[in-house]
């Protein structure tokens, strides 16, 4: 079959692209693997979705359900259960689906695919391999979707968003979240989360922490844990540990297209028009910036449009560009292209993943050794959550110069 | 009622299956029995899954003779049962002027082994060869025929094969003593006594115990430690012959190898343990592999890890295969078995075969034996019902992918779950199916895999 755009990925991201695309008229497919489309969301049984692109506060799986309603009252059309396996071509997709194999050609690709928590082994985690281990997707999956129990003392590795969203999850399954541990010196959400589970769901947050080996056969007994300045061990009873964040894009399809990937982020490398290496292949949400919230990833959904559209109308991406590039303690920048054409990125933010907490930070962006710009935020940069920048620090640099870097002081 | 046969085997891991298909083609009746719930939950599920030539054994020992000649049964058994084997070849590295210098004798050792296919290459071939290899190699020598195979289906076709032949399969029975009395010995289990006239110990670990019972403390296993880490199928791109170390007298490195399920492993390490349960991996040998590894190939460093494994091998203090027929006592003693074991066990048991017969047992072949099982593919390099239009057209359960990173589908899963050899859990049906082995070890479908087990069984 021969369509406008495919769609790899039905979570908000995919689904807003799919909504704005279809409203314009376009034939517009969404390829979801999973049984139901809408992500992540689908199984976060709590408030705090919609905020940024819907304007309004819901559960995430109501979320969800608003975002499918509304992309295929646009006229998209969703398939679930089809996975894309690989490409024929360019622009063309290969699927697997009860309904067979399939070859999906496009007048554009949208990657919107997302990202994943590293589970323990890619943490290199030491220790037995019991059963009661999860990542926060695993146990949302398991507690709101399959409606399974699991044990009655928890400890979750990170104290970061998605950590305390595993905290409620617990605490819906009957779990009671005993630790939670964090390797920085103060915990990476907001300090709003942390007081609110300290005071009201009694969780304790062990700073400069990590765990060092996994204890019980075949079920989980305990954690040994670490203190990373004095090197002091101890043991804590527990029957589930939830590794939470990490994030890692799931970026098979980027990779084996041989689009141009971002060493740091490992998501594919995009301009600020989202417009990845290869023309008329786009990649967005947390596939580019592991991990944003829901909202913003989905807003980049809508951001990505008009892009889509130039490319099928013919215009084609403008050669060259200059390369954004992050200074420590950044890890990241996202997007990391500035194109020749220079649209704004997504919501006038450029995005970035620190390392390190800085709590006052001044943002200093520099090209060919001269500072272009240096200015104050009056939010934090935390580990574990986005930070936004707003793209006006680059609006100096010189389309033909060398790399930009971003850096904080 | 206690059961009764004319063979107990006892361990069914790849060796003691092998061994109860080769009697079960005979007119014997044969029980195989294992302490696990599952076939191959000892040392055969977690080696370096690498089909040998043989080519580094010790000359003239029973290890070489078997191995060699297992190497040709067990490549002949893939083909009607699927097992998949790809025919990476290997090459052994040298990093410096002592390992250069051991080269030469290596493949002379290689001819006295009637292995004659290795080759000396200089740095630049080897180079040509694994353009990702970090810097500093001086040589190298080739092994063309070392190929890689699934350890899981081999073992899992075998038992399957020795059950469809009229072997009954005891699982859960641990053997806590063994009564030898004349003319049956009854093994005591946690599951009741079996009683058989002949008792064959292919226990792996547990072998230097059962051998006490009949009288024996001529060897002791050691549970000796070997931590893999698996990386994610992207790297396969980097490697795809097998790399191995070259032994010197500073002991031996780790190798890199292409895995049959389409990733690069990495390891292992060696240690020796009292503990025959300890499994677990360490902060030391995780570190010591990632030390090695970003010598030996640095991009694999950057790329994702799918898993981390420790296994454990049945040491013991000699260097060959310890096979020892006691006809007083109608006990025939397999121990020693090392990794190689994967590729000679079926001529494990050839030789078992050939020294109950030398013991006064003569077993008329039965005049016909069902056909070999026809497996499930695991393997990349092979055609998988995820990609086949046929299979998907005939049964939509085989296009309704439930694990997404191995692409795993539900067919696949119902298959596994009513096959001869049913998964008593999770473990045993990742096994079967690679379900949850992928990069994200259920991140996305662990809750579903888990759903859809327990509906099935």
């Amino acid at each position: 079959m021969s369509i406008d755009v495919a769609i790899v990925g039905g979570g908000p991201a995919g689904l807003t692209a799919a909504a704005d695309l279809a409203a314009r008229g376009l034939e517009v497919v969404v390829l979801e693997r999973e049984s139901a489309a809408g992500g992540i969301p689908r199984h976060s049984d709590h408030l705090g979705y919609g905020i940024r692109d819907l304007r309004t506060v819901l559960t995430g799986p109501a979320y969800a359900r608003r975002l499918v309603q509304s992309a295929i009252a646009a006229g998209a059309q969703i398939r679930t259960e089809t996975m894309v396996t690989g490409w024929a071509g360019q622009r063309t997709l290969e699927t697997t689906s009860p309904r067979g194999r399939e070859r999906i050609e496009s007048g554009a690709v949208i990657l919107a695919t997302g990202a994943r928590e590293r589970p323990r082994s890619a943490r290199l985690i030491p220790g037995d391999r019991p059963s009661g281990v999860y990542t926060t997707g695993h146990l949302q999956n398991a507690v709101t979707l399959a409606h399974r129990t699991v044990g009655s003392r928890a400890v979750i590795v990170g104290a970061e968003l998605v950590s305390y969203s595993a905290v409620l999850t617990l605490r819906h399954g009957g779990c009671h979240t005993v630790l939670m541990t964090t390797e920085h010196h103060r915990p990476e959400s907001y300090t709003a989360f942390t007081t609110a589970a300290r005071a009201g769901l009694g969780v304790k947050v062990a700073t400069r922490t990590r765990v060092v080996r996994i204890v019980g056969s075949p079920a989980l007994r305990a954690v040994e844990i670490e203190n990373l300045d004095t090197g002091a061990r101890r043991t804590v009873d527990c029957d589930t540990l939830v590794l939470t964040g990490d994030w890692v894009p799931d970026h098979e399809l980027a990779r084996s297209a041989g689009l141009d990937m971002d060493r740091r982020s490992l998501g594919p490398l995009v301009d600020t028009a989202l417009r990845t290496s290869r023309p008329g292949v786009f990649a967005i949400g947390n596939l580019v910036h592991p991990v944003d919230t829901a909202d913003a990833a989905a807003l980049d959904g809508r951001h990505v449009a008009a892009h889509v559209l130039a490319h099928l109308d013919g215009r084609s991406r403008p050669a060259g560009g200059v390369r954004l590039l992050a200074e420590a303690p950044l890890r990241w920048v996202s997007p990391a292209i500035l194109p020749p054409d220079d649209p704004a990125p997504p919501r006038g933010r450029l995005l970035a993943w620190t390392d390190t907490l800085v709590r006052f930070p001044t943002v200093v962006v520099r090209q060919d050794e001269v500072v272009l710009a240096r200015r104050r935020l009056p939010w934090p940069a935390s580990p574990g959550r986005i930070f936004r920048i707003p793209a006006a620090v680059v609006a100096a640099a010189d389309p033909d110069g060398g790399t930009v870097t971003v850096s904080l002081s | 009622m206690t059961a009764d046969y004319d063979v107990a085997v006892i361990g069914a891991g790849i060796v003691g299956s092998a061994i109860a298909r080769e009697l079960a083609g005979h007119q014997l009746s044969v029980a195989l029995v294992d302490a696990c719930d599952d076939v191959g939950d000892g040392t055969s599920k977690a080696n370096t899954a690498i089909l040998h030539t043989g080519f580094d054994a010790k000359p003239a020992t029973l290890e070489s003779r078997l191995v060699r000649r297992g190497y040709r049964l067990l490549s002949d058994y893939a083909a009607p049962t699927g097992i998949p084997i790809e025919r990476t070849g290997a090459i052994l590295v040298a990093w410096d002027a002592e390992q250069l210098a051991t080269l030469p004798a290596l493949k002379d050792q290689a001819a006295a082994n009637e292995y004659h296919r290795c080759e000396l290459v200089d740095a630049a071939t080897v180079y040509q060869r694994l353009p990702h290899l970090g810097p500093g190699a001086l040589g190298g020598l080739t092994v063309p025929d070392e190929s890689i195979i699934c350890t899981w289906t081999v073992n899992l076709a075998l038992a399957t094969d020795a059950v469809n032949r009229g072997a009954t399969l005891l699982l859960g029975h641990r053997v806590e003593s063994v009564d030898t009395a004349s003319p049956r010995t009854t093994l005591h289990t946690t599951a009741g006594p079996v009683t058989a006239g002949w008792v064959i110990n292919a226990a792996g670990l547990g072998a230097d115990h059962i051998d006490g019972q009949f009288g024996y403390s001529r060897f002791t296993v050691t549970p000796r430690r070997g931590e893999l880490i698996v990386y994610d199928k992207l790297a396969r791109r980097l490697v795809d012959t097998i790399v191995l170390p070259v032994p010197t007298s500073r002991g031996k490195g780790v190798l890199i190898s292409p895995t049959i399920y389409g990733n690069v492993m990495l390891g292992p390490t060696s240690e020796d343990l009292t503990d025959p349960t300890a499994t677990g991996t360490t902060q030391q040998g995780l570190k010591s592999l990632l030390d090695k590894g970003s010598r030996l190939m640095p991009e694999l460093l950057d790329e994702e890890i799918t898993a981390t494994y420790a296994g454990l091998r049945a040491a013991i203090d000699r260097a060959d295969y310890l096979i020892d027929a006691d006809p007083a006592q109608r006990y025939l003693l397999v121990g020693g078995i090392r990794s190689t074991g994967l590729t000679a066990g079926m001529a494990i048991a050839e030789h078992v075969l050939g020294l109950l017969r030398e013991a006064g047992l003569q077993p008329e072949p039965v005049a016909a034996l069902p056909d070999p099982p026809r497996m499930p593919n695991l393997g990349e390099a092979f055609t998988r019902p995820y990609q086949d239009s046929g299979a998907i057209g005939a049964d939509p359960s085989y296009g309704r992918i439930v694990c997404f990173c191995e692409r795993v589908t539900e067919g696949e899963l119902r298959d596994a779950c009513r096959s001869m050899i049913a998964p008593p859990g999770i473990d045993g049906l990742r096994r079967r199916t690679r379900v949850m082995n992928g990069r994200c070890q259920g991140f996305f479908c662990g809750a579903e895999v888990q759903s859809i087990f327990e509906a099935l069984r």
